[in-house]
């Protein structure tokens, strides 16, 4: 009779602490969301494909971020860098610009989690 | 001579009486098209959004620091026959589509600002001039003036920044998410733009321009060049 409530108890505790991390990964994942279409649906498009509608008169085609394969040739510390110091950080365009200054540390880590989402990478 | 001093004094006279009885001066009527119509789609006293969603439900520019931003002459004109400042509205995000091949202005989702009649305009622009948040972000004489050659200033925003991706340098050229900068010189205070280009955040919170380490020299240039774009007058 004590065994059962105890191991009850243990699976309630499991079960919070597993909804709390799926809540706070939803949250991470809709914040990713949210901060992609702020920040880089200009450029990058709303369906992510590198077709933002600023495009026509750039000198330089945005990264298609729902291309698996040249977006798995990134590392997330390649993405992160990218996002933080911008496309020259990483030897790319400089009309990607630095963004370390507007967004968080963490703002950048759920961005670059928002990628991979995208990639399916 | 006598007469014509008698004359001016008699208006004078005229116009106190009237308004000291009871007769709106232009910054009150002013504040009363404000309060009446303009509150519905510009915030008068919040210093900017709180979070990216009021960034999006903004409907038009933030007013609580207009007098440190505008210039009164260009609201005044500008109010009489309104245009379209940002290609793509106030936020981008709730004005584009999917194109055929890159995402489109959904014209179809942009208002038009109603004009003013003149003594409206002028009232307004007026009450405008008091409105003076986040004054701590002003350096007044900041901007030098000073010139740049055309070339030279699409080099700098162009080439070397990037900031046309954004902006429109002439019509039809440049990208359409920011605000148009051929117009930036009659429309903004120098010292402005100025702090502006610096920290953006910090007069429009969760503003998509990014924030770079400008140095002064560069914020100057920047500066000349919009003048030197304005003096070209594209309409």
């Amino acid at each position: 009779m004590m065994v059962l409530p105890k191991s009850l108890g243990t699976i309630a505790i499991g079960l919070a602490a597993l909804l709390s991390v799926l809540s706070f990964s939803a949250q991470a994942a809709e914040r990713g969301e949210d901060l992609y279409k702020n920040y880089c649906w200009q450029c990058h498009g709303m369906n992510a494909d590198g077709m933002g509608v600023n495009i026509p008169d750039m000198s330089v085609q945005p990264r298609d971020h729902t291309d698996t394969k040249k977006m798995k040739a990134r590392t997330d510390e390649e993405l992160y860098k990218a996002i933080k110091d911008g496309g020259q950080a990483i030897d790319k365009s400089i009309l990607m610009p630095a963004w370390g200054e507007v967004l968080s540390e963490e703002d950048i880590q759920n961005l670059v989690r928002y990628l991979r989402e995208l990639c399916r990478c | 001579m006598l007469k014509a001093n008698m004359r001016k004094f008699a208006v004078c006279f005229l116009a106190s009486a009237a308004l000291g009885s009871g007769t709106l001066s232009y910054a009150d009527s002013g504040e009363k098209i404000l309060a009446d119509r303009c509150v519905e789609c510009h915030e008068l006293t919040s210093p900017g959004p709180a979070s990216l969603a009021d960034l999006w439900a903004q409907k038009g520019p933030n007013f609580s620091y207009a007098g440190n931003k505008y210039k009164q002459e260009w609201i005044e004109d500008w109010l009489l026959k309104p245009t379209r400042i940002r290609p793509a509205g106030m936020f981008y995000g709730n004005h584009i589509k999917p194109g055929e091949a890159e995402d489109v202005i959904d014209a179809s989702t942009l208002a038009t600002h109603p004009s003013l009649q003149p003594d409206e305009a002028k009232a307004v622009a007026s009450a405008l001039m008091s409105y003076k948040a986040k004054s701590e972000l002003l350096k007044p004489g900041a901007y030098k003036p000073g010139k740049i050659s055309l070339s030279s200033g699409e080099m700098l925003f162009i080439k070397f920044r990037g900031c046309s991706s954004c902006h429109l340098i002439e019509p039809g050229y440049g990208g359409v998410s920011g605000p148009e900068v051929y117009t930036a010189a009659k429309r903004l205070q120098e010292d402005y733009m100025v702090s502006f280009m610096q920290d953006p955040q910090a007069w429009s919170p969760f503003s998509f321009m990014p924030k770079r380490h400008l140095k002064d020299k560069d914020l100057q240039k920047f500066v000349h060049y919009f003048r030197a774009l304005a003096e070209e007058d594209f309409q």
